[in-house]
């Protein structure tokens, strides 16, 4: 009798075994670690996702969101990485996971994490407060070509700094950057009129140009933006130039928001997860998200993430050599 | 009276047993959350928004809000009764809260701290019912210049601060920047101070910090000076949570004055626990009763608790209004908000007069509820004091260290609170003031910001703190003369000394 039962479940687990191993599930809570603070576009887009999971109930088990901003979001990555190949550690970023451990000693190689998936791409626009004379980015860079123009932006070395950097050496205007935290606060500086313009995403300044308070000049992307619904009385995202268009000799500059796991763990997790941001990627909440934040639906993984990452590591990496930024 | 009629409106929506019902479980839900050190507003909230994804905006901020009010009334708690405290901004609640407990005055200095708490909050709101247009004005005036100039005032409120000597200040509130520039540096993006600890690169926590030098500082002291806590003999009768209550009169001007400073802060967003340091600094500058400040004054305690409260509520018109959260907790919703499918900004106003009206006649009905139930929760609290100490005693170093280790999962944070306990111990032993020390620690890495975005701005010249606009020019006029107020008040002496 008991050998019997010995038997029945010798193979009982070895078929659950094999069925497990066949396809990684999650028995735990999972972590959502988010490397920037609260609020920031990061959050919002993990927490959007955590919002679709359970909508659809995609996972069983439940998720928590850790925010990890410390060190513009090093501390995010150190953690995700920092337990060894933990698949219940999930890591939310942009670019910045490859981008800021070779400008400053991190805590952490960018190779400690692996790409998942990469869910929309972030646009980034030049702004201008509603009462400048810069009717359109030509005016806006003869002006700077005149006198030295002050543009805010979130961090230091960050995306924002790079692609002022990048306008500065393409059309020989000249700006001082200011480092605000967030580019919420450059935002707001900028309808303050206390700095001449900033090259936040739409979603950072959308509250202020529906009040009519900053003013849009041109868009870092190789086509407009999708049309969509009139933000202000008399234009949507569709109405606003590209900047090749005007003049500014950069056609695309955008930002991928990333999902991450730590190196070494097993392809079956990569692999679930992959197909859970996949589904979430077909809701009608998602693309509600997208239209929301202005950014554009991209679905990429695998070996089409990787070559985005190393193309778009490669073209950071000569700007931050030009500035002198490279870590020692 | 366009807002009043808007205001009814809101109430009109908030009255409903279901709003009620949320604003107690929050309120309640928050009182946890606050007493346990290191859990904290900003983490309590990070936690329910996933609870609310379901939930019409109205309810969800409802609740959350809610839920902030309950822990700044927790972390005062555990400020007065433990010298621990749960916020950031309850910091300066502790210097005179403690010493009243000690002496058996508990229930006195909680009932003190939880109604004066409500009445900042309570102007707290008026004022963003009344002046929300002009006060998102008034907001964006602010550039780095003159956040620079806030913050100096509060430092400069401060000197003096405590009887130790002026120069065991000046290093204390020295350390207390260096501890400050610990970790990844905003304007330049490299490292400072890390020596290779990775868990350094986001700074030295606050919190871990106050835990360590408030918390295990004081209960090493306590041994010391024989396992005894002096609030033992405390009686504890609901009649003196009323006979508290009927001594605040004669607070009238501290209370005025620390709301207006509170609303200032909170809108600006200079935050609440300047604040709060900036509102107890000056009670203390303009008592009559100055040597009892840091010894258990209650005028120490109703400053910085009604400064608190009216910074805490008059964040939340920054966020809705521009954006730009005027406090942790505040950042944490303003996430939520997106997620509801709601865009903060100027125009929030306009396009869903509902959730924005809603939300501030919740302020009003939360606080009121707050205060009820904190209260209602005083005797129970004091009487924790009652428990012999070798009990309490291990339970609050226990506490410490979940509290320090839930700031951030790092195991680095223990040995952390430890040293600096240990470090907080010999301060005091040393009669070395803490108070500038964690001050500098709070607001030391955005002071440096704002500093050194104003010198990009102005290219290296310090002349912009005068001339960048009058705003700016005007907060330097008062900090300078904060600053130098002993040797202008003898000025002024002889002077008189001269007329007469």
């Amino acid at each position: 009798m008991s050998r019997i039962k010995l038997t029945a479940t010798l193979l009982a687990s070895a078929l659950y075994a094999t069925a497990a191993s066949a396809a990684w599930v999650p028995e735990k809570p999972v972590e959502f670690v988010v490397a920037s603070g609260a609020g920031g576009g990061t959050d919002t887009f993990a927490r959007t996702i955590q919002s679709i999971i359970l909508k659809y109930k995609l996972m069983d088990a439940p998720i928590v969101v850790v925010n990890k901003g410390g060190g513009s979001g090093s501390e995010g990555f150190v953690y995700g990485s920092g337990n060894g190949a933990d698949p219940y550690k999930v890591t939310f970023g942009t670019n910045n996971e490859y981008l800021l451990p070779l400008v400053a000693k991190m805590g952490y190689t960018a190779d400690a994490l692996v790409p998942v998936a990469a869910l929309a791409l972030d646009d980034f626009l030049i702004w201008v407060n509603a009462q400048a004379p810069y009717k359109d980015a030509k005016s806006f860079i003869e002006a700077g070509k005149k006198a030295e123009l002050k543009m805010g932006g979130s961090q230091s070395k960050d995306t924002d700094q790079t692609l002022v950097s990048m306008i500065g050496a393409a059309t020989g205007a000249k700006f001082t950057y200011i480092p605000f935290k967030s580019g919420g606060e450059a935002a707001v500086q900028l309808a303050g009129a206390h700095i001449d313009a900033n090259v936040n995403n739409p979603s950072e300044n959308i509250g202020q140009w529906k009040a009519g308070m900053v003013r849009p000049l041109c868009v870092f992307s190789p086509e407009r933006m999708a049309q969509g619904p009139k933000v202000t009385k008399d234009m949507s995202w569709g109405d606003i130039p590209t900047c090749k268009e005007s003049g500014v000799p950069i056609s695309t500059y955008q930002m991928p928001r990333t999902v991450w796991l730590p190196t070494g763990v097993s392809n079956d997790a990569v692999a679930f997860y992959t197909d859970i941001l996949k589904k979430v990627s077909e809701k009608p909440e998602w693309k509600a998200y997208i239209e929301k934040t202005s950014q554009t639906d991209r679905f990429m993984t695998g070996d089409a993430l990787k070559s985005y990452i190393k193309q778009d590591a490669e073209r950071a990496t000569d700007v931050f050599k030009r500035e002198k930024w490279m870590v020692q | 009276m366009d807002n009043f009629g808007n205001l009814m409106a809101g109430f009109g929506i908030v009255f409903s047993a279901y709003h009620l019902a949320l604003m107690a479980a929050g309120v309640l839900l928050g009182i946890l959350v606050g007493v346990l050190p290191g859990l904290g507003a900003p983490n309590g909230v990070s936690l329910l928004i996933p609870l609310t994804f379901t939930m019409d905006p109205v309810s969800a901020i409802i609740l959350l809000t809610s839920m902030y009010w309950g822990a700044l009334f927790g972390g005062s708690t555990t400020s007065i009764l433990f010298n621990i405290p749960g916020e950031p901004s309850s910091v300066a609640t502790t210097f005179d809260g403690y010493p009243m407990a000690q002496q058996g005055h508990a229930t006195h200095a909680l009932t003190l701290a939880f109604v004066s708490a409500g009445i900042g909050a309570l102007v707290g709101v008026a004022v963003i019912t009344m002046l929300s247009g002009w006060v998102t004005q008034f907001a964006l005036k602010f550039s780095s210049p003159e956040y620079f100039a806030v913050y100096l005032l509060t430092f400069c409120s401060f000197i003096g601060m405590g009887s130790a000597s002026p120069f065991k200040a000046i290093v204390s509130m020295m350390l207390g920047f260096g501890f400050a520039t610990v970790g990844m540096d905003g304007i330049s993006g490299n490292t400072r101070l890390t020596f290779g600890f990775p868990e350094l690169i986001k700074g030295i926590s606050f919190l871990v910090a106050v835990i360590g030098l408030f918390g295990l500082g004081e209960l090493i002291q306590t041994m010391e000076e024989g396992l005894r806590f002096e609030g033992i003999h405390a009686r504890i009768r609901m009649r003196d949570v009323f006979r508290a209550i009927a001594t605040l009169p004669s607070h009238i001007v501290t209370l005025v004055r620390s709301a207006l400073i509170g609303c200032w802060m909170g809108i600006t967003p200079g935050g609440p626990t300047a604040a709060s340091f900036m509102s107890y600094g000056l009670a203390k500058r303009f008592s009559r009763r100055k040597d009892g400040f840091g010894k258990g004054e209650p005028a120490g305690v109703v400053a910085p608790e009604t400064a608190d409260h009216s910074a805490g509520t008059c964040a939340i018109l920054p966020m809705l209004a521009l954006g730009v959260p005027g406090s942790a907790t505040a950042a944490v919703m303003m996430g939520g908000l997106m997620i509801w499918g709601l865009t903060p900004g100027p125009m929030l106003f306009i396009e869903r007069p509902d959730f924005v009206w809603g939300t501030i006649a919740s302020m009003y009905l939360g606080n009121v509820m707050a205060v009820v139930l904190v209260l209602a929760t005083v005797p129970l609290f004091a009487a924790i004091l009652r428990v012999p100490f070798s009990i309490i005693g291990p339970m609050i170093v226990v506490v410490c260290f979940i509290g320090a280790y839930q700031i951030s999962g790092a195991r680095l944070d223990l040995w952390l609170a430890l040293v600096f306990g240990v470090f907080g111990y010999l301060l005091k032993k040393l009669d070395y003031p803490i108070a500038p020390m964690v001050l500098a620690m709070v607001l030391g890495d955005k002071t440096e910001d704002a500093f050194r975005q104003s010198m990009i701005f102005s290219k290296g010249s310090l002349s912009i703190f005068w001339t960048n606009s009058t705003l700016v020019a005007g907060i330097m006029v008062v900090a300078m003369v904060l600053l130098f107020w002993p040797l202008i008040s003898k000025l002024i002496q002889r002077a008189r000394g001269q007329a007469a």
